[in-house]
């Protein structure tokens, strides 16, 4: 990659495709150059421009986790321009990606802690390189605790790994899809997120939840963090907005003072509460 | 290096653009087309309008233009294969007969590029540019630049500064070692001055309107006061004119363009009045409806700008509000915001 | 200008409508909007010569529309523009009042769209004769030159789309331009990116411009775009007997399909 160019993408090739449900998918990509792939470090929250070449740039978390190294995955849904190209291409097709851009979830502040993930429709994959990560130190946390909801089941994605954390005894899985999307053979809850977490009666001692969703799910999840003891600093999530550069110049992604892309993505709630409802 | 003051006759001043260009500088002055004043390529003095109070466009354009290509790729079957963009291979330029708030319009634009990581395509074309500005003799009522730190002769941002002293002689101010190698070409023409000249006497006067740090204190102070920038906005259309045409305004876009063999990914001029600017694929927009936008304009200059790179970015040239269609008149806006008793 | 503003301050009063889109004086010599939704802003309001800024454009405008319901100043472009939209079900009879400047300083009251169609139908709403020298001059040109004198103007454009922000026609929430599935027009502003621009907004508004030359006014680079549009009003009107701006149930030329209908512009 030519240093002096900041945007000039890494060519990374696509070496699986996974449905997730309607209209999502992972891509496993790993770096066309493989020295390029060996000096690539990224950490857990931070995210990254992916280009399909001819269509533009789209701006999503990193999906994989930090530990885990020699490729990236990204999860993504068909949505507009770029995402929807994306969505077309195939297993050994070239995109393009920028990044690690951001800050990050500081899990190394976590460590003896107990974690409460919860996490709603799409917004998985960006808390998915947080779980894995977190799970492959999993001597460094106390209970680790995940709390994943969508509209029907159908839209839950990494149906895999799901099955997995609910099958592992270190971990405590509670999935819930909202009344009406449960089919007849559905075993997990039904009901929105954060009347399912309310009803869970979370334990905030010592304990870190890190929250990620839509934001009517957001407004609604942190009334009940906050009433069970939770305080803003001990409240994560990250957030996104429409971004160009991801380099704090193109000057769209700003919420008041504070740019998402150099700033952020990860913030706190108490730093969430300083910022303007510009997002 | 400590700046330098010689005389420079006005009758030798078309044998500079012809030096210039015998040593195969390409020379960027503004030009005159009807009722728009343009900075262009221009081959000899007579081109140059000197007399224009200002262009209508900034001379940004020098360092940051409205299109450039960021990257380069050919396509193969199911492959991309990228061709290097050199950031490099600008010629140097010489950037002449600009106003001191050209020249130092670019320090808010060195302050975002430069800024890590930096944007070398910005940086090195600004690196190869050589500004040789004019002090202003006149100002118009859009003029506020005293209001911001700046003033007609100010010569921040300059490599060299010509001020008319009479009507056959130029006050010659060579300010950087950029300045001083541009003027190794016509070291013979510049004589030495005699005594003291008090450069302030042909200058324009352009009065203060408002105290900057009030403004900038209060501005940071006002992001809800939705009545405010409601009522400044009300009659703004939301096109891009004012930041087009505004000597820091940096917000960019970026768009592909390519054909079955080849492509660029191109950086284009944005603006943060366009309602698209900030619109999200689900429809979602932080910034909405356009006061939310106006104020995102005065905020991002008088706040964020001052506060995360110490510069406040606007010149005071009142570009904007001459380019502006429906009169938002910025000089107006400001001096109101500076009035505000209690925020 | 009393008469203005006494009028005005009466419909405010008496809740007749809650802003009144007029004009004050701006910067410099210049004149600009005002939205007058008080005695105190009313009293600024001003009308003279200079007051030709077409300001019907702001009925569309989301944060005027939230003010409450509108009286505007209008001119006689503006009488149109209201004409069109109602014509694209944009503005509802009654949903605007209108005071309309006389050349003789005074005003006169336009509370239906019918009262606004008689009054058209009496007036010359033709463009002006130094614009319709600039036409005339166009299409004497070859069909090169005129190329090569738009090419010229164009390369001038740094689409700041202003002039698509200043026309009232222009209100489409998501106009083509903004379209990127797919990218009819590209967002880059050089040689094709400005030529597609100004010719779609051209077509877009062939049979729809009521010349008020708002976007050549709104231009900072000084392109006579006004005459672009000027140039196909002639044409829809021999064509399909339609002038843009004159009724308020108006069927649009290019979007309805008559038996009798020439066709050949196809060949």
């Amino acid at each position: 990659m030519d240093q002096q160019n900041i945007y000039q993408p890494y060519l990374m090739q696509i070496e699986k495709i996974t449905e997730e449900a309607p209209g999502v998918k992972t891509f496993r990509l790993k770096f066309t150059d493989e020295n390029e792939g060996n000096n690539f470090s990224f950490h857990t929250g931070q995210f990254g421009e992916y280009s399909v070449f001819g269509e533009g740039e789209v701006t999503f978390c990193v999906a994989s986790p930090h530990t885990r190294k020699g490729y990236i995955e990204c999860t993504f849904r068909e949505a507009g321009r770029v995402t929807t190209e994306l969505a077309s291409l195939n297993e050994g097709d070239t995109i393009g990606f920028r990044g690690p851009y951001g800050n990050i979830f500081p899990i190394e502040d976590w460590k003896g802690k107990n974690l409460l993930f919860i996490a709603g429709g799409i917004a998985l994959p960006p808390m998915r390189s947080v779980i894995w990560s977190c799970l492959d130190q999993r001597e460094n946390f106390k209970d680790i605790t995940i709390l994943y909801g969508a509209r029907t089941v159908a839209d839950l994605v990494y149906k895999h790994e799901l099955a997995e954390w609910k099958e592992r005894p270190d971990v405590n899985l509670v999935t819930t899809v909202d009344p009406g999307g449960e089919t007849p053979d559905w075993k997990g809850d039904v009901g929105f997120v954060p009347t399912i977490l309310d009803r869970m009666q979370p334990v905030s001692e010592n304990t870190i939840a890190i929250v990620c969703g839509p934001p009517v799910m957001i407004k609604f999840t942190f009334p009940v963090l906050e009433k069970y003891g939770f305080t803003d600093d001990n409240v994560y999530t990250t957030l996104e907005n429409r971004m160009k550069c991801g380099l704090g110049k193109c000057g769209r992604c700003n919420v008041g003072k504070v740019f998402v892309c150099k700033d952020g993505p990860v913030f706190t709630r108490t730093q969430l509460k300083q910022l303007p409802d510009e997002y | 290096m400590e700046k330098e003051l010689k005389i420079l006759k006005y009758n030798d001043l078309p044998k500079l653009i012809e030096r210039f260009r015998t040593q195969g500088y390409p020379v960027l002055a503004p030009v005159r087309k009807n009722k728009v004043v343009e900075i262009e390529t221009v081959e000899s003095l007579d081109a140059v309008a000197l007399d224009a109070l200002l262009s209508t466009q900034s001379a940004k354009k020098a360092a940051f233009p409205k299109v450039e290509k960021v990257i380069d790729y050919t396509l193969g079957k199911n492959a991309v294969q990228q061709v290097p963009v050199n950031p490099e291979t600008h010629p140097e330029t010489i950037l002449f007969g600009v106003r001191p708030c050209d020249a130092s319009g670019f320090k808010s634009l060195d302050a975002i590029f430069g800024d890590t990581p930096r944007d070398e395509f910005y940086l090195k074309k600004k690196e190869k540019t050589t500004i040789v500005s004019f002090s202003c003799p006149v100002a118009d009522s859009y003029c506020f630049c005293t209001s911001v730190g700046g003033g007609p002769g100010n010569t921040a941002g300059s490599d060299i500064q010509f001020t008319a002293i009479s009507k056959e002689e130029l006050l010659v101010e060579i300010l950087t070692e950029k300045g001083a190698k541009l003027a190794s070409h016509f070291t013979d023409l510049l004589s030495d001055t005699k005594g003291d000249i008090d450069k302030n006497k042909f200058l324009a006067e352009v009065k203060v309107v408002f105290d900057m740090n009030a403004v900038v204190g209060k501005t940071t102070a006002s992001f809800n006061n939705t009545a405010l920038w409601l009522e400044q906005s009300l009659r703004c259309i939301g096109c891009g004119a004012c930041a087009f045409v505004c000597p820091t305004c940096a917000c960019f876009d970026f768009q592909d363009e390519q054909n079955t063999k080849k492509g660029v990914r191109l950086r284009l001029w944005d603006s943060c009045g366009f309602s698209l600017f900030t619109l999200h694929t689900s429809g979602h927009n932080p910034r909405e409806v356009q006061s939310q936008r106006w104020r995102q304009r005065i905020m991002h200059k008088f706040a964020y700008m001052p506060e995360q790179l110490h510069v406040v970015g606007c010149e005071g040239c009142g570009r904007c509000s001459r380019a502006c269609p429906v009169d938002m008149n910025i000089k107006e806006h400001l001096t109101s915001i500076g009035e505000i008793v209690t925020v | 200008m009393s008469e203005l503003i006494n009028k005005v301050t009466q419909l405010l009063n008496d809740k007749t409508i809650d802003v009144f889109i007029g004009y004050e004086k701006g910067s410099a010599d210049r004149i600009r909007a005002a939205f007058a939704r008080t005695a105190e802003q009313a009293a600024k309001l001003v009308y003279t010569a200079s007051c030709t800024q077409n300001l019907a454009g702001y009925l569309m405008k989301h944060e005027v529309k939230k003010l409450g319901k509108p009286g505007l100043l209008a001119n006689v472009a503006a009488l149109r523009s209201i004409m069109q939209l109602a014509s694209e079900f944009q503005v509802k009879d009654g949903e605007v009042y209108v005071l309309f400047a006389n050349a003789d300083g005074s005003f006169t009251e336009f509370t239906s769209f019918a009262s606004i169609e008689a009054y058209l139908g009496t007036t010359d709403v033709g463009i002006k004769s130094d614009e319709q020298e600039m036409i005339a001059r166009l299409e004497a040109m070859s069909v090169q030159e005129r190329w090569l004198f738009w090419n010229k103007e164009f390369d001038k454009c740094i689409k700041c789309y202003a002039c698509r922000a200043a026309c009232p026609m222009c209100y489409c929430h998501r106009c083509t331009t903004d379209v990127n599935q797919p990218q009819w027009i590209p967002v880059a502003s050089h040689e094709r990116g400005n030529l597609d621009y100004h010719l779609m907004r051209a077509m877009h508004l062939a049979g729809r411009c009521v010349n008020c030359g708002e976007c050549a006014n709104a231009c900072p680079m000084d392109i006579p775009l006004n005459l672009l549009t000027y140039q196909l009003i002639d044409p829809i009107k021999n064509t399909f007997g339609a002038t843009a701006g004159m009724k308020a149930d108006a069927v649009y030329a290019l979007s309805t399909y008559k038996p009798d209908d020439k066709e050949n512009f196809i060949i």
